[in-house]
């Protein structure tokens, strides 16, 4: 077990160097380097003045170097600035002396690098940021896991029932509706202050606001979450991951509802109630379970698209800001914490997996 | 002129009876669950002495029974819409439901024929044919060849062009009549106008043909890709599958929507990365063909010679054309942006694709019929393409309907964030993004893509699930 746990980390960290390479690349590619050079210095500058920008600021050198700069295993660069008559560096401020700074300062070092749009520390934003939207995923997450098992089990103990049957329907068209098409009939209904349900509502005196939600969760950030401003965009990243963990669900637990001690429960007369609870239930739950931790990038993606859509300014905003205005180290960091997230929910789902399932056993 | 309304003139007495449809079926939803708690079972088939059938019709049944008609009820509402929209004269009488029916007329036309054809020769068309057998995958396949029609004759269906701007009609309400129509103008924005003034129903079936110009295409070429490195990753096994598998669970690892913010923007264009791509991406298909005939025709020089010179022939001028956007024809041609859409949704598809033709490979090379094929002493290439692919043909054709469905939520999303498309780019995706602004105030310009776009994946999932119940049958 220890020796399993030790190469999945291996080959973890592995891809995680090769990620993050391919993204530093991507994002240090020439064209790239000239528009950063042109928003910070400015637009009209000939191509020697970029050339000679890109060199002053630390972004010349094989691609290699600065990758294991940002890393925090090869020393930051340090330059004499012949105009200014300053040292400047990777890991110091402008004007300090080169002696006092420390020689690393990369990822390794704790050390996320400086966001050219927002004039801050990397660091600094990022944490908030991904504490709003864990606090979103998190009801996500609340909400969906337990209506996707719950519509999973009820679909999948009589296969081919007629409950089957309908939840199944649903289950296809959650995983049919991306976030950005329910989110949007969300708002129509639920929130429109002219269509959907909310008129109606208001006239009839059930709500006291002019709409049922709010569109945005914009409120969400400074007054505290609540229902009014949280249920929307909770419940559009829920639905569309629901779908497809209740089929998981109903497929697994269609499996073990055809097993022989199944069969044998029922022939010594336990009632079928006792049978799903006690006897099929936590079996059936360990696929699903792989599955609800493999959701974590799907829902990354989701979370993009439902912060863009309700302007909730969490971490996946941030990452769309940080591309659009080709903040470089900002991006950065934004796929660090991405590619991170997969890679443990992927480690934990493995070794959970092999946790749960007794049949499994690794020496 | 006021706006006309959604039923015309029909409404007057269809909307009622709807709208009862509407609250029978919903009532017969509650009462049958709420039987169900109690307990109350639906009746079952009686063999009587005289063989005779008989069923005791219980609450539960009458309930099912009304859920049944009413759906029968509420459908045959809209299709006298669309009847009336055919043949009463005035946009008034017709109303939105009429006019937008009449409009659709050629889809209707085709789908009917389609489906007539196709249930009269059902018996002789294997996996197709059985379709028709299925409810859920006849529903699939007519909401797909809905918009695959529409796509098809977009030009007959549309009202307006789909980047014609009438000031006068920024963000009117569905149904509303142009201010001064010239002669020969269609008079009304029938799903009204955007906020630039734009015909959204054109819009939205422009954007069709948008969507199912890439989709299909992008998702053949992914499957290309995962197929021709997934045959042999699955069958040699050791350290080539230990290479690939490890290359497609890094392209897995990355979320989709920073490698889509991170290629689709036109710096990388300029940087070349997405013909670097594409030139990698697109030789699979050919080498996919060399092989496949190679294996099969290696005994038969001639016939061998001529399959592999024009797969070669064609394929290199396809390739020429879409990588390089240098054909020597000048026919074929693929613009930047395009193209890099294209191969990013290629892309991210092509590893999953490689992962479960992995597993089947893996699967199916234990079979006897692959063992038998060794002794006969076929060669591995020729036991890969045509021993094991002909057999794991259910599962894939299941997974690229899927995986169509997939590609164009993928292509709504890239056209939700902006990124690739053209800023006027009639696309789904785009125009969701733009409605979204004004949401709350004005909701139609943003809805009928959202809808469009549901209903197409909606119909390509149920597709893919009614196949996999029949291909499962035998």
């Amino acid at each position: 077990m220890g020796l399993f746990i030790l190469r999945r980390v291996g080959v973890m960290i592995l891809t995680a160097l090769c990620l993050t390479f391919v993204v530093f690349f991507l994002t240090n590619l020439y064209p790239n380097l000239e528009k950063l050079a042109k928003t910070q210095g400015n637009a009209r500058m000939t191509d020697a003045e970029v050339a000679s920008w890109i060199d002053r600021n630390g972004y010349g050198g094989p691609m290699i170097v600065r990758y294991g700069e940002w890393l925090g295993v090869v020393p930051g660069w340090t330059r004499f600035d012949e105009q200014t008559e300053q040292w400047r560096g990777r890991c110091f401020e402008r004007g300090e002396n080169p002696e006092d700074a420390p020689r690393f300062c990369g990822i390794l070092q704790g050390d996320l690098g400086f966001s050219t749009v927002s004039d801050d520390e990397v660091s600094n934003i990022i944490g908030g940021r991904l504490a709003l939207t864990g606090v979103l995923m998190f009801w996500a997450f609340a909400v969906m896991v337990p209506a996707a098992l719950l519509v999973g089990v009820l679909a999948g103990m009589r296969e081919g029932s007629r409950m089957d049957r309908s939840l199944s329907t649903f289950a296809i068209a959650s995983t049919a509706t991306p976030e950005y098409v329910s989110g949007v009939i969300f708002i129509v209904l639920l929130a429109s202050s002219t269509a959907g349900l909310s008129p109606w509502l208001s006239e009839m005196g059930w709500i006291e606001g002019r709409t049922l939600f709010l569109g945005s969760a914009r409120s969400a950030m400074e007054d505290g979450i609540n229902i009014w401003n949280f249920t929307l965009p909770v419940l559009t990243i829920a639905l569309y991951g629901m779908g497809y963990i209740a089929r998981m669900t109903r497929a697994s637990m269609a499996e073990v509802m055809t097993a022989q001690y199944i069969r044998t429960a029922r022939l010594k007369g336990v009632s079928f109630r006792n049978i799903v609870l006690k006897h099929a239930l936590r079996n059936a739950l360990i696929a699903p379970f792989t599955v609800i931790m493999l959701q974590f990038p799907w829902l990354l993606t989701g979370v993009v698209i439902v912060e863009t859509l309700f302007n909730y300014n969490g971490f996946g905003w941030t990452l769309v800001q940080a591309a659009s205005n080709n903040d470089i180290e900002l991006l950065l960091a934004c796929s660090i914490v991405a590619v991170f997230v997969v890679l443990v929910t992927q480690l934990i789902s493995d070794i959970g997996y092999v946790f749960l399932n007794p049949r499994i056993r690794i020496s | 002129m006021e706006p006309i309304t959604w039923t015309g003139s029909f409404g007057a007495f269809l909307n009622p009876l709807m709208l009862a449809a509407v609250v029978v079926f919903f009532a017969g939803v509650v009462a049958n669950f709420a039987m169900n708690l109690v307990g109350l079972r639906a009746g079952e088939v009686q063999i009587n002495p005289d063989h005779t059938l008989t069923i005791n019709r219980t609450p539960v049944d009458y309930a099912l029974m009304a859920m049944k008609y009413s759906v029968l009820l509420f459908l045959a509402c809209w299709a006298l819409f669309v009847i009336g929209g055919l043949t009463l004269p005035e946009y008034e009488q017709k109303g939105i439901i009429g006019a937008m029916g009449q409009r659709f007329l050629p889809v209707w036309i085709a789908l009917i024929v389609m489906f007539a054809l196709s249930i009269r020769f059902k018996r002789k068309l294997g996996l197709y044919g059985k379709l028709f057998d299925s409810p859920i995958g006849m529903v699939g396949f007519g909401l797909v060849m809905f918009w695959m029609f529409s796509a098809i004759f977009a030009d007959l269906i549309i009202t307006h062009g789909p980047i014609d701007v009438i000031s006068q009609m920024r963000n009117e309400v569905p149904g509303s009549f142009l201010p001064s129509p010239d002669e020969g103008d269609f008079p009304l924005y029938i799903l009204g106008g955007d906020n630039l003034g734009r015909d959204v129903f054109s819009r939205m079936v422009m954007g069709a043909r948008e969507v199912l110009k890439i989709a299909p295409a992008a998702t053949l070429f992914a499957f290309m890709v995962g197929i021709t490195l997934g045959l042999p990753a699955g069958y040699f096994g050791g350290r080539l599958d230990t290479l690939l598998t490890f290359i497609a669970n890094l392209v897995l690892a990355f979320p989709v929507i920073l490698l889509f913010y991170l290629l689709v923007t036109p710096e990388i264009v300029a940087a070349g990365i997405p013909t670097a791509m594409a030139a990698v991406l697109f030789l699979f298909p050919i080498i996919f063909f060399v092989v496949l005939w190679n294996s099969r025709y290696h005994m038969q020089p001639q016939k061998r010679l001529l399959y592999i010179s024009i797969s070669l022939v064609i394929g290199f001028w396809l390739y020429s054309g879409l990588a390089f956007n240098a054909d020597p024809l000048g026919i074929i041609s693929m613009p930047g942006n395009i193209l890099i859409v294209f191969v990013s949704v290629v892309f991210v598809n092509s590893p999953t694709v490689f992962r479960i033709v992995r597993g089947i490979v893996l699967d199916i090379k234990t079979r006897d019929y692959v063992a038998a094929g060794q002794t006969r002493g076929e060669g591995p290439w020729y036991i890969m393409l045509w021993e094991i692919l002909p057999n794991a043909r259910g599962p894939l054709i299941v997974d690229f309907c899927l995986r169509i469905g997939y590609t164009t939520i993928l292509l709504g999303t890239l056209g939700f964030f902006g990124l690739g498309v053209s800023p006027e780019s009639p696309d789904w995706g785009s125009t969701i993004n733009e409605g979204r602004r004004l949401l709350t105030i004005y909701p139609h310009p943003a809805l009928p893509p959202a809808l469009a776009l549901m209903s197409l994946v909606l119909g390509l999932n149920l597709l893919a699930d009614g196949l996999r119940e029949e291909s499962l049958k035998d």
